[in-house]
């Protein structure tokens, strides 16, 4: 399935959690917050909460600024 | 106030914000530095323990071994300042401080700022009230830049924001308190700390901000922008503690003619 990670095209497995794609990235263990479609996904959720064709995820973290 | 000032250490005379307390009057951001490691030397030059840092999108694909800031300015040892800086909308500024709060463990202190025109970064008031009453409502500790109008600091503390911060001048100008009167009402009428957040050039303009009765200020382009961003680092660490003791020892009033130091009594000429 298609999904957008930080406006870029994405292919995942279906079904893929949202770990799945943390690993697929290699962020396991970085600090980063995540977003799906909007809304906060907290680290607790990561493990259980299926990505779903389509969805607009937004992955960051801090850098510098004033 | 005054005589913690006068005790053998300066470090007595903190200042709080909401459940906190700070030693330190300086806040610096984290922008514009060459790289971590001087990031890291200027903020430990400043003596801040407040230190801004900006939510941007993680690059995607590049190297995992990659630094990240936090690597070098540890939560555990400096109080973080998420902002909200490149955000026009309310919308966008409320998006930003909930991710800082995920990406933070839950820290809810964050920098509310909302622009309203790129050429001045100066802010969009009106949005910016509309952002501090929902990051209020939604729990979150709210330090607001905004613009150096007494009345609408006013409506932003009445919003509980737990500072406001009016800019000095433009951000990244340099060109110092621009409007020391609005400053200074905007300080005696205030109830939460007023920090002044931007516009600040050189250490003068830091120990002018506090002088005029300032709880601290924050900056990020003097230093980070300076020939020697450390050395400067530290300028700003002395500035901002030499015009909070000026502000609390009470200066002299301005006058117009001399005033002799030396006795007029017991002249032999």
């Amino acid at each position: 399935m298609q999904v957008t990670v930080n406006g870029e095209s994405t292919e995942l497995a279906d079904g893929c959690t949202a770990l799945d794609l943390v690993r697929q990235l290699g962020l396991e263990g970085r600090r980063f917050a995540m977003e799906v479609n909007g809304e906060i996904l907290s680290r607790s959720a990561h493990e259980t909460h299926r990505l779903t064709p389509g969805d607009r995820v937004e992955v960051v973290h801090a850098v510098g600024g004033g | 106030m005054a005589d913690a000032a006068r005790s053998d250490s300066p470090r007595e005379d903190t200042w709080r914000m909401g459940d906190r307390s700070f030693a330190s009057r300086l806040l610096v951001g984290t922008g514009k530095y060459r790289d971590f490691d001087e990031t890291r030397d200027a903020i430990a030059a400043s003596g801040a323990e407040i230190v801004t840092v900006a939510i941007r999108r993680t690059n995607i694909g590049q190297d995992p071994g990659e630094p990240n800031l936090l690597d070098f300015l540890s939560p555990d040892r400096y109080t973080i300042l998420p902002n909200t800086a490149g955000c026009y909308t309310a919308v966008d500024a409320v998006r930003t401080c909930r991710l800082a709060r995920e990406l933070l463990d839950g820290h809810n202190l964050v920098k509310l700022e909302v622009l309203g025109d790129e050429k001045t970064l100066f802010p969009d008031v009106p949005a910016t009230l509309e952002a501090a009453k929902t990051l209020v409502d939604d729990g979150f500790e709210v330090m607001v830049y905004t613009s150096d109008d007494p009345i609408i600091a006013k409506r932003l503390e009445e919003l509980g924001c737990v500072s406001v911060m009016p800019l000095a001048a433009p951000i990244g100008s340099g060109l110092g308190v621009r409007n020391p009167y609005n400053i200074l009402e905007i300080v005696e009428n205030a109830g939460v700390p007023i920090l002044v957040d931007a516009g600040v050039g050189t250490a003068s303009d830091a120990a002018v901000a506090m002088e005029l009765g300032c709880d601290g200020v924050l900056m990020n382009t003097a230093i980070a922008g300076a020939r020697d961003p450390v050395l400067m680092a530290s300028a700003m660490n002395k500035a901002v503690q030499a015009g909070r003791e000026a502000f609390l020892a009470g200066r002299i009033p301005r006058k117009r003619y001399a005033s002799a130091s030396s006795p007029v009594d017991g002249t032999f000429f």
